[in-house]
């Protein structure tokens, strides 16, 4: 697998050239507390500056909705230049109700629809945030992001909840 | 690899006979065409290059399922180095609908791999069960009837991913117990199973299958070097509910790739020409018997109100 290293060199790359999008910095918030989905896992503070900063590009995240050409060479066939979308919000183009009935009704009854396979907010965050931390070895455990609650623990079992039956051997 | 074979000859010769002895007369030598499941039925589409082994699904199925305690934290990634019964990894339990396990495969380090019933387009567990306790509802979820399970454990036998787990707790009421796609509580209302809705990468998407399919072959033309080109339950056994995309060959991370595309009933197709057994045979026989009781007490019921009783005919 190669990818790791040229994502690196892109990385490098784009902080380089990272000083080129000073007007759209101003516009994004620095820091953003996340806790839209917040239930067995506490609020994920999200250094949205640090990740500009790593990043050098929005489209690494925000697609090409802020008006950069997309990362992605799989987007660049049809999205080929950047344009700007009305929202650059994830939640607002990945619905937390992935598989409602209403929602894949809708995706069935939209003919202009051409995206019909987008994640839902909780598996397009993962599959970024988690997809690049994997790949660069940083904070990639479930618990790095965000804590889990006492309603976490007892789903998972684990903590105060943990069964009885003397598994503490382990480590 | 002998085992199979046994399989399959258990089942032609064991189910086939006794299968064809109950309709003897009707047999004909028409084509066994393959049923190709409820045209609106649901799936999900399993994309193994997605998952990172947190096993979240294991804890949502515990959880929906009202399952026992499990004897370690659902967090508690040690579970990936225990093997089953002769070393083969974890399969689903009577405890355990569902179980995600490690494989270090040659060409793409760990992946993971979640197990629990495919919720076949026709079930070997279905065709084999004698009390026909087994149900393939137009959702798409195989379901059983635990009032019915007499515990004989021949879908145990029949089922070609070993699914099906026999719950010794209970020696009064010995029964057979699977995943069964979270039908009771969620398929049966248009939701998608727990497992599904938890998984925080979705690596799973419900939909129609009939859908997923397009979708399956769309993710492989899109990233050509990502997927190897085969959808896992497209075909296999007949086909699935549940399908699967993998970035490594499926026999890296224990799929059954020699099962072939035909469906278990194939086996008892091959004697009887009829097509689609699983949706007219059993029920038909059963409400035969039902029939031929009820009607004979309508009959004799009808004795007394001096109508024609028209007998218990079919
Ligand atoms: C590491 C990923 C990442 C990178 C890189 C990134 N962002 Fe973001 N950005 C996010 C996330 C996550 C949110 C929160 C969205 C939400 O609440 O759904 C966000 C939110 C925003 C918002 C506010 C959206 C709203 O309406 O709430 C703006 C504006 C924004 N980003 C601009 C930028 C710009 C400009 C850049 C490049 C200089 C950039 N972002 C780079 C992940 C990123
Ligand atoms: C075959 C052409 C094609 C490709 C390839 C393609 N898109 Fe699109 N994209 C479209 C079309 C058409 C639309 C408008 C209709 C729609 O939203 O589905 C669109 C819309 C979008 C939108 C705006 C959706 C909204 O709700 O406003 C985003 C974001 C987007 N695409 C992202 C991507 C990303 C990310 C990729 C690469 C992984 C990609 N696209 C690849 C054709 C394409
Ligand atoms: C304007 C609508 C829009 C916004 C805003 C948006 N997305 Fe997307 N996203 C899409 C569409 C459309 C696709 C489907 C593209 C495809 O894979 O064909 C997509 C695909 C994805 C994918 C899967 C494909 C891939 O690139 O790996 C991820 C992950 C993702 N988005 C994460 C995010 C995150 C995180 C944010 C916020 C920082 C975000 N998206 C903001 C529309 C949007
Ligand atoms: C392009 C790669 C990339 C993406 C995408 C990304 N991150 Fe990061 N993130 C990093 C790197 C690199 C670090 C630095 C880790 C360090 O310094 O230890 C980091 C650090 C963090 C930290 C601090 C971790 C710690 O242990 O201090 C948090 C929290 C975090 N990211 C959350 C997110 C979230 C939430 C998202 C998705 C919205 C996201 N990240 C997307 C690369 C990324
Ligand atoms: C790189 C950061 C990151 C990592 C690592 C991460 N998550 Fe998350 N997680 C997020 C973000 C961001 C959210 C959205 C928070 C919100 O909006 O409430 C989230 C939300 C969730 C939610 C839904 C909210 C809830 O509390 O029920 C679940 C479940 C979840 N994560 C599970 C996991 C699991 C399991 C792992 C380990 C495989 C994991 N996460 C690892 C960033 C991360």
């Amino acid at each position: 697998m190669g990818g790791s290293r040229k994502k690196l060199l892109a990385l490098g790359l784009a902080l380089l050239m990272g000083g080129a999008l000073p007007g759209l910095l101003k516009a994004a918030p620095d820091t953003i507390v996340m806790d839209k989905l917040g239930d067995l896992y506490g609020p994920v503070t999200f250094d949205h500056n640090f990740h500009m900063m790593i990043t050098g590009s929005c489209a690494t995240c925000h697609h090409h909705t802020l008006g950069e050409a997309p990362e992605d060479e799989r987007c660049l066939r049809c999205h080929t230049g950047g344009s700007p979308a009305e929202t650059v919000a994830c939640k607002d183009c990945h619905p937390q109700d992935r598989f409602s009935s209403a929602y894949l009704e809708k995706l069935e009854q939209d003919p202009y629809l051409y995206h019909t396979d987008r994640p839902g907010l909780l598996g397009a965050l993962h599959q970024q945030c988690l997809g690049c931390h994997q790949q660069f070895g940083v904070a990639y455990g479930c618990t790095d992001c965000h804590e889990r609650t006492e309603k976490g623990d007892a789903f998972y079992r684990s903590g105060d909840y943990a069964p009885q039956g003397g598994s503490d051997d382990k480590h | 690899m002998m085992k199979k074979i046994d399989r399959r000859n258990f089942l032609k010769g064991g189910l086939a006979g006794t299968a064809a002895l109950a309709v003897t007369g009707k047999a004909t030598s028409g084509k066994a065409a393959s049923f190709e499941g409820y045209p609106d039925s649901m799936g999900v589409l399993v994309d193994l290059t997605k998952c990172v082994g947190c096993r979240t699904c294991e804890a949502a199925c515990n959880k929906e399922q009202g399952l026992p305690e499990p004897a370690k934290p659902f967090n508690d990634t040690s579970v990936f180095d225990e093997t089953g019964h002769g070393g083969m990894p974890r399969q689903p339990t009577e405890k355990a609908y569902t179980v995600v396990n490690r494989y270090d495969t040659e060409s793409g380090g760990p992946v993971y791999r979640k197990i629990q019933c495919n919720h076949c387009n026709e079930p070997g567990c279905l065709t084999s069960c004698f009390v026909n306790a087994y149900t393939k509802t137009p959702e798409g979820a195989v379901i059983y009837d635990p009032k019915v399970c007499v515990g004989c454990r021949t879908c145990m036998i029949a089922c070609p991913f070993h699914i099906p787990a026999y719950s010794y707790s209970s020696t009064i009421n010995p029964i057979i117990k699977k995943c069964i796609f979270c039908y009771d509580t969620r398929l049966k209302f248009g939701r998608p199973p727990a497992c599904v809705e938890a998984c925080p990468q979705e690596v799973m998407v419900f939909g129609k299958r009939a859908d997923l399919l397009r979708l399956a072959r769309q993710r492989i033309k899109e990233n050509p070097n990502k997927y190897i080109d085969h959808i896992y339950g497209e075909k296999e056994m007949g086909g699935t509910s549940w399908l699967y995309l993998s970035g490594v060959p499926f026999e890296e991370v224990g799929f059954n790739t020699t099962l072939g595309n035909e469906p278990v009933i194939s086996y008892v197709k091959e004697f009887l020409g009829i097509v689609p057994m699983v949706l007219t045979i059993w029920p038909a026989l059963f409400t035969g018997f039902h029939l031929l009781a009820t009607r004979k007490e309508e009959a004799e019921a009808g004795k007394k109100d001096n109508n024609k009783g028209e007998g218990g005919r079919s």
